[in-house]
């Protein structure tokens, strides 16, 4: 956070300018949390900020009250430059509770600017929380810049006699915290009462009061000239265009839905909930009059099987699962490979194995993506990097499944779904062609396993004259499609799945560099972490160290001049959330390098510093 | 209405011969499977659709290679999935006639959570269940259908499981449409496969059959040459319930039970005599039916319930025109630029 200060002549106040800021709104659950954060991040995009945000919320939905389990929170990272992640540390921290500034205050900057609602601080609030003392009072919080405010109190002096039922006006308290934090970054009002008018647009008395409260609050801190010094970040240098603000999750759903659009193959979607995939399956459930078919199946396989099945009969088959879905899934994905149909398998990866942490992010299931079968068994494997670019990657992984006839997973995480970014709206026209190889009635040469040179066989679509045939899990015979045993057709067949997976690198982007294409040390990683990386990477450079940053997005097959950029680095670094599995899968792919490793199994994102220290640390040595 | 409005009808006339594969046939010699192949060639003509929009999707078992013998659009699937497979094809093309060839294994076992949720949604696709009370293709153990007591590879003391009643699994699914016929009734096959294609929704028809290697003469006390007439009850729509060599015998509802009689004996009149209503909504006595089993009752054969409920795929249907008339996201273009957008 870079800061100039400027004197505000009127008020006497200093007005801090700062390039980005980290604001994290926390809570009990049912504190509203969610909805104060979004209105907050929502302001800020229109106000022309760029911002990422994540919402952090606890895998019970309604824990027990006050206490650490039941702490939902929701940051939002807004900037007037590039932001590319919902942030590390916090600059402000607004605690509705005790246990929500319990759980949150490790993530909170030195000095940070502390909002805290002190009326719940009383000693059974305390206690429930894990406090032995009042830490408004003990002065544990010296190190920061604390507003210990009667937000409760407040909250119910102004509203009542506007409502007749207090109680449930009290849920209101979150709208008056909000109101106090506009003023602190001198945020427009207005904009916020546009959105809070919108998201109770059918509730015109909740919305009203609700505005009155948000105001109220931002009045109470104005009259009470409660920040001597305020926040501004001034609107980010973005491209000129239309701009939306979206959730990884939803621009999975788009992304597919705009293939299928351009394919002409209708969509269908078969899964199964999931956290943190689900949000998937329930946007494309919306969007019927695009007509997208979503079959809320009995459990994984059925999902998985049902889209197979859609796929064979004609459709773009869509499944949407996390981690413990995609196993279930693999005796299936094998049925797709070997019958050789476009089928696109969205993994939003959590922590693992099993049932692991639900609601926390790691990038644990490339192997499972990549090996994760009987048999030989290759499919198309992609990663997102960003919540917006969610879309895109979406969208090649349909093309590349429909085009090459394999099935493709896509991996993004639950920090990549559930967070939401600043999303440039595309234009359909300007998104590249998808043009499934669908065999004509009556071709006298079709064969169901005839190929084209891109080793691509035909889509023949059920109900299309003359072209009756059979696939299914038994190896095929080349060409013809009948079941074989044959020995060396089993291995020729092999080959081809093999070789029509690589060649699918022929059609895909080549891999770029951030920084100087060659150097001292070249970064790697792939996925969820490009912010995180890229970030420490710009210091490095700053730093003026020979650095540079290769994030991938095509795994499987890898880029073809992945070698060629390897090949100008003295040293390598692969840097992912779980134990090496990409690191060991450069290793097997292109072994005439030689990787380091830098690895975190958290549940959380990486930290600017730790990678710094590790590059830094691999440098030094000879 | 599927047979009328959404699946093409042929213009052409059909024969058996537009339906026969060019495969090799790999049934043990005497397999029960051989009578159900040659009842779908001869019956699949006289349905009437295009010969393209017949779909076979199977799951894993001997069952399962039907897709391979006959000459339509089919698709050989995993162990227990069929239906689930069967339910994407006929969801995403419902111009198709689907149909799905399945065992006691494969659907009552590895599958039979996918087989009680394709029933309880009536999607509108053919179940021909063939059971034999074994695995065949993994050479003889036990299977969900195995007779309490039956000896196999896996129970060489006998099996300690009740078997599950398919009719009743399905009956309990909400199943519209259910028939149970026996491997060496070739007509009653034929006539039944008939009904099932004409049937909107899940239709289930159970096929006892053979497995001359591993279960030979499983069936024996319903299909034996000489117990058959008397264990054998044919229903048909509106008729009584009379069964037995001399067409003398009945069953009749007495006790909250059902119970066979012999006409002009204990003074049952043939009026006494149940009539079978297959469109009966009420599942009561469908049930009763589908339960009985010899020595003291006969098994019940042909349909035993035939109900008309809105299918899963036309409800599909019908809520995308409704989207698609209502919505004013008409394209991806009006999606993205839906909700809250802003310009810089």
């Amino acid at each position: 956070m870079h800061r100039t200060q400027i004197q505000n002549i009127m008020t006497n106040n200093k007005i801090i300018e700062l390039d980005d800021a980290v604001v994290k709104f926390v809570g009990d659950s049912g504190d509203g949390m969610q909805v104060t954060g979004t209105l907050f991040s929502d302001t800020a995009a229109l106000m022309g900020n760029d911002l990422a945000t994540f919402p952090d919320y606890p895998a019970e939905i309604r824990a027990p009250h006050n206490t650490i389990a039941g702490v939902s929170g929701f940051q939002v990272h807004i900037g007037k430059r590039r932001i590319h992640t919902s942030g590390d540390n916090c600059d402000v921290l607004v605690a509705m509770n005790p246990a929500s500034l319990k759980a949150n205050l490790k993530w909170c900057k030195p000095n940070a600017t502390l909002i805290i609602d002190n009326d719940i601080f009383d000693v059974s609030g305390c206690e429930k929380a894990g406090y032995a003392s009042n830490p408004l009072t003990d002065n544990s919080l010296n190190g920061y810049k604390l507003y210990s405010l009667p937000i409760s109190t407040l909250t119910k002096n102004f509203i009542e006699g506007k409502v007749g039922d207090v109680k449930l006006g009290m849920r209101t308290k979150n709208m008056f915290l909000l109101g106090i934090v506009y003023n602190l970054f001198g945020m427009d009002l207005k904009t916020a009462h546009h959105l809070i008018g919108k998201r109770f647009k059918k509730k015109a008395s909740v919305a009203e009061l609700n505005k009155e409260v948000i105001s109220a609050g931002y009045q109470y801190a104005e009259e009470h000239n409660l920040f001597t010094e305020k926040f501004h970040v001034g609107p980010a240098d973005l491209e000129k265009g239309a701009y939306r603000n979206i959730t990884g999750n939803v621009a999975t759903a788009w992304g597919l839905l705009a293939a299928s659009e351009k394919s002409g193959r209708p969509l269908f979607l078969g899964s199964y909930p999931i956290t943190p995939a689900t949000e998937i399956l329930m946007e494309l459930a919306q969007h019927k009059s695009l007509g997208a078919k979503v079959f809320q199946a009995e459990d994984e396989i059925a999902g998985i099987c049902s889209a197979i099945g859609a796929s064979f009969s004609g459709s773009m088959a869509c499944t949407t699962t996390s981690g413990p879905g995609l196993s279930l899934k693999s005796e299936a994905i094998g049925l797709a490979v070997i019958t050789e149909l476009p089928l696109i398998i969205v993994n939003v990866q959590r922590g693992g194995p099993s049932t692991g942490l639900p609601t926390k992010s790691e990038q644990s299931d490339l192997y499972q993506a990549l090996y994760g079968r009987n048999g030989e068994c290759p499919v198309i494997v992609i990663a997102a990097s960003t919540a917006a670019n969610c879309f895109y990657y979406a969208y090649m992984a349909a093309k590349f499944s429909l085009e090459h006839m394999t099935p493709v997973i896509l991996l993004t995480d639950g920090y990549l779904g559930l967070g939401s970014q600043i999303f440039k709206i595309p234009k359909m026209s300007e998104l590249p062609e998808i043009k499934p190889p669908i065999a004509e009635a009556n071709d006298p040469d079709f064969k169901p396993y005839r190929r084209d040179n891109r080793l691509v066989r035909k889509w023949a679509i059920p109900g299309t004259i003359g072209l009756r045939h059979r696939v299914g899990g038994l190896e095929k015979l080349d060409i013809e499609g009948t079941v074989s045993t044959d020995p060396l057709n089993h291995q020729k067949m092999s080959e081809y799945r093999l070789q029509k997976v690589l060649k699918v690198a022929d059609y895909m982007p080549e891999q770029d560099v951030y920084g100087e294409d060659s150097g001292d040390l070249l970064v790697v990683s792939w996925g969820g972490t490009q912010g995180a990386v890229r970030s420490s990477v710009k210091h490095m450079i700053k730093d003026g160290k020979k650095v540079s940053h290769a994030h991938f997005h095509y795994i499987m097959p890898l880029p073809k001049n992945t070698a060629a950029i390897f090949s100008r680095f003295k040293k390598i670094i692969v840097c992912e959330l779980n134990m090496g599995q990409f690191v060991n899968y450069l290793r097997a792919s292109l072994p005439e390098y030689k990787y380091e490793q830098y690895n975190k199994i958290q549940g959380l994102p990486f930290l600017v510093a730790e990678l710094k220290a590790k590059y830094n640390q691999i440098l030094e040595e000879k | 209405m599927a047979i009328e409005n959404t699946i093409d009808k042929s213009n052409e006339e059909l024969s058996k011969q537009d339906f026969v594969s060019d495969q090799m046939v790999k049934w043990c010699p005497g397999c029960g499977a051989h009578a159900i192949l040659a009842s779908v060639a001869k019956v699949f003509p006289e349905i009437g659709y295009k010969k393209e929009n017949f779909c076979f999707v199977s799951g894993i078992g001997c069952s399962s290679r039907f897709p391979y013998y006959v000459n339509t659009y089919g698709f050989h699937g995993i162990h227990g999935r069929a239906n689930p497979i069967a339910t994407g094809v006929k969801v995403s093309n419902p111009h198709l006639s689907v149909w799905i060839a399945t065992g006691d294994g494969d659907s009552m076992a590895i599958g039979g959570n996918h087989f009680i949720h394709i029933v309880r949604r009536n999607v509108d696709v053919n179940i021909m269940l063939f059971n034999n009370h074994i695995y065949g293709l993994t050479k003889g153990q036990y299977s969900p259908t195995t007779p309490m007591g039956s000896k196999t590879k896996t129970s060489p003391q006998g099996t300690i499981e009740q078997p599950f009643n398919t009719a009743n699994l399905v009956m309990g699914a909400k199943g519209t449409f259910f028939a149970r016929v026996v491997d060496t009734r070739p007509g009653l096959m034929t006539d039944v496969m008939y009904e099932a294609a004409k049937h909107d929704g899940t239709s289930v028809v159970e096929i006892l059959q053979n497995c001359i290697i591993f279960a030979d003469k499983t069936h024996e006390d319903i299909t034996g040459k000489d117990v058959k007439d008397d264990n054998q009850l044919l229903l048909k729509h509106g008729e009584p319930m009379i069964f037995g060599k001399n067409k003398d015998k009945g069953i009749v509802y007495r006790d909250g039970a059902l119970m066979a009689v012999t006409i002009g004996e204990d003074g049952f009149k043939l009026e006494d005599i149940l009539v079978h209503d297959q469109y009966r909504y009420n599942p009561g006595l469908q049930r009763m039916l589908a339960r009985m089993h010899p020595p003291k009752l006969p098994v019940a054969l042909g349909v035993i319930r035939s109900v008309v409920a809105p299918t899963y795929d036309d409800l599909v249907e019908e809520q995308i025109e409704y989207a698609k008339a209502n919505d004013p996201i008409k394209c991806v273009d009006d999606l993205l630029n839906s909700g809250d957008t802003w310009e810089l």
